[in-house]
């Protein structure tokens, strides 16, 4: 009996240990733009993927550069072709937490204002950087907005002087998500 | 004896040994992005040539559906013309095109030629895409079309003319691959029908094989040669092989084609069937091909 009693705490605890909240995304948002006086360019995806662990805080992006699209096809493919360089480098990165997860209850109705730290890897180069985030949640409906600007020079992308007064050295980046819990396994 | 090793002592190991598991795989949990699964996607290979010309001949690029590339082409006269002619540069054939994506996958031209006052269209299909991931095809490779209507008087003004005698089709396979980022490579089977031919012995019908590259130097700058060997016995003994050599430089949006070659037409029934040009005693045209692309559809909003 005392057996099956220590079975049953056992099993329970497994059940806790695995249950430890993940949410996701595969539809993130991520759009960018430079404005300059010459020329505005702007490109947006809808398939970027991430990870939030509510455990540890901890959330992951990740970007296919091929996808974003632009309004001028010639455009797209000088992104992908001399600045991104999408062959070498297929993929756009962040890696960090949520400084202040604790204050973030994702089974609860509300706004929270979070600060995200990490790295971001872009063309190569990978960068410390510090965002700020709202969560909003509503009707078990979790969004997730935040936005930072980058510079170009900071990441390794060279501009050409011939082209230097239609691209922004800094660049206004805007990401958007809808986070599913993930199914526990 | 009472046997510690029994199944119930395993199982609670086993269970407890689970714990450890689970409490190490949230340590090492490093990436978390491996937990969704990557959907495998089809990576299309794009910019196997800056342009959708490698020099005089079609290269597999299309022109992006919604967008009308603008293109001026011109040769000088040829560089033996010596001092007098300034190597050339007295004379100029030209031609002034304009080509549109229907889709990214389809386009249509039109074009003028100064040369013999030819009037060209043609249509462009990318039926294969090179792609690499879920979708794996090794070649690019499009069928192209054209005619061209050649409007200058009739050399025997006295014979009875038809107007079909004007007439010259193109049918043309583009098969190409980019090797690398630096190197790309396309075949290209022609052949050009022609209505009314000057002699006898020369065909109607024309077979020729072109080949055409490109070495990127940089970025933005590209080295590309193209060779057009015409199959033996067609076409009369004055004609040559077209060859020419240039470069590619891009600047944002537009392309400059600089380079040397043995052929004064722009349009295929005139380069393939009709360059006059001996490399070896300076029968070459210094020429260039500019083109500007201009969105008329915005992509986003397709």
């Amino acid at each position: 009996m005392k057996n099956i009693i220590t079975i049953f705490v056992l099993l329970i605890g497994l059940v806790v240990n695995v249950s430890a909240q993940k949410y996701f995304t595969k539809t993130g948002n991520i759009s960018f733009h430079s404005d300059t006086p010459m020329e505005k360019i702007e490109a947006v995806t809808n398939s970027a993927t991430s990870v939030l662990d509510m455990e540890t805080g901890k959330i992951q992006w990740a970007v296919l550069v091929k996808s974003f699209s632009f309004e001028k096809a010639l455009m797209e493919e000088h992104f992908n072709e001399n600045y991104m360089e999408s062959t070498k480098f297929p993929k756009a990165k962040f890696t960090g937490s949520i400084d202040n997860a604790g204050s973030l209850n994702l089974s609860k109705d509300g706004k929270y204002n979070v600060t995200v730290t990490g790295n971001l890897e872009i063309h190569g180069v990978t960068k410390p950087v510090t965002s700020s985030a709202e969560f909003v949640v509503k009707g078990g409906k979790i969004t997730a907005n935040s936005g930072l600007k980058i510079l170009v020079a900071d990441y390794g992308i060279d501009i050409p002087s011939l082209v230097k007064d239609k691209i922004a050295k800094e660049i206004d980046i805007k990401i958007q998500a809808t986070y599913e819990a993930m199914a526990k396994s | 004896m009472k046997p510690w090793l029994n199944l119930r002592t395993i199982g609670l190991v086993f269970l407890l040994g689970l714990h450890f598991i689970g409490l190490k795989a949230q340590d090492e949990e490093e990436d978390l992005l491996s937990l969704i699964e990557d959907p495998e996607i089809t990576n299309y290979t794009f910019a196997t040539f800056k342009t959708n010309r490698v020099i005089n001949l079609h290269s597999v690029e299309n022109t992006a559906g919604g967008v009308l590339d603008f293109k001026i082409s011109h040769r000088f006269g040829f560089l033996n013309g010596g001092f007098y002619d300034l190597f050339g540069l007295d004379q100029a054939s030209i031609r002034i095109g304009a080509d549109y994506g229907l889709t990214n996958n389809l386009m249509v031209g039109f074009g003028r030629s100064s040369y013999e006052k030819t009037y060209d269209g043609f249509i462009k299909y990318k039926f294969l895409r090179q792609s690499t991931g879920a979708r794996r095809m090794p070649i690019t490779a499009a069928l192209m079309a054209s005619s061209a209507i050649k409007t200058v008087p009739f050399s025997e003004p006295d014979r009875e003319n038809y107007f079909s005698s004007r007439l010259y089709y193109t049918f043309q396979a583009i098969i190409g691959r980019k090797f690398s980022e630096g190197f790309s490579l396309q075949i290209s089977p022609t052949m050009v029908h022609r209505n009314l031919v000057k002699t006898w012995d020369e065909s109607n019908d024309v077979y020729a094989m072109g080949v055409g590259g490109r070495i990127k130097l940089t970025k933005r700058m590209s080295i590309n040669g193209e060779y057009i060997y015409v199959l033996p016995n067609q076409i009369g003994p004055d004609y040559r092989n077209s060859l020419s050599v240039g470069v590619d430089i891009e600047t944002g949006g537009h392309v400059f084609q600089l380079h040397f070659t043995n052929s004064t037409s722009m349009i295929e029934k005139g380069f393939v069937t009709e360059s006059v040009g001996n490399w070896l005693d300076g029968g070459i045209h210094f020429g260039f091909n500019v083109s500007r692309v201009f969105t008329i559809v915005d992509n986003n909003k397709k």
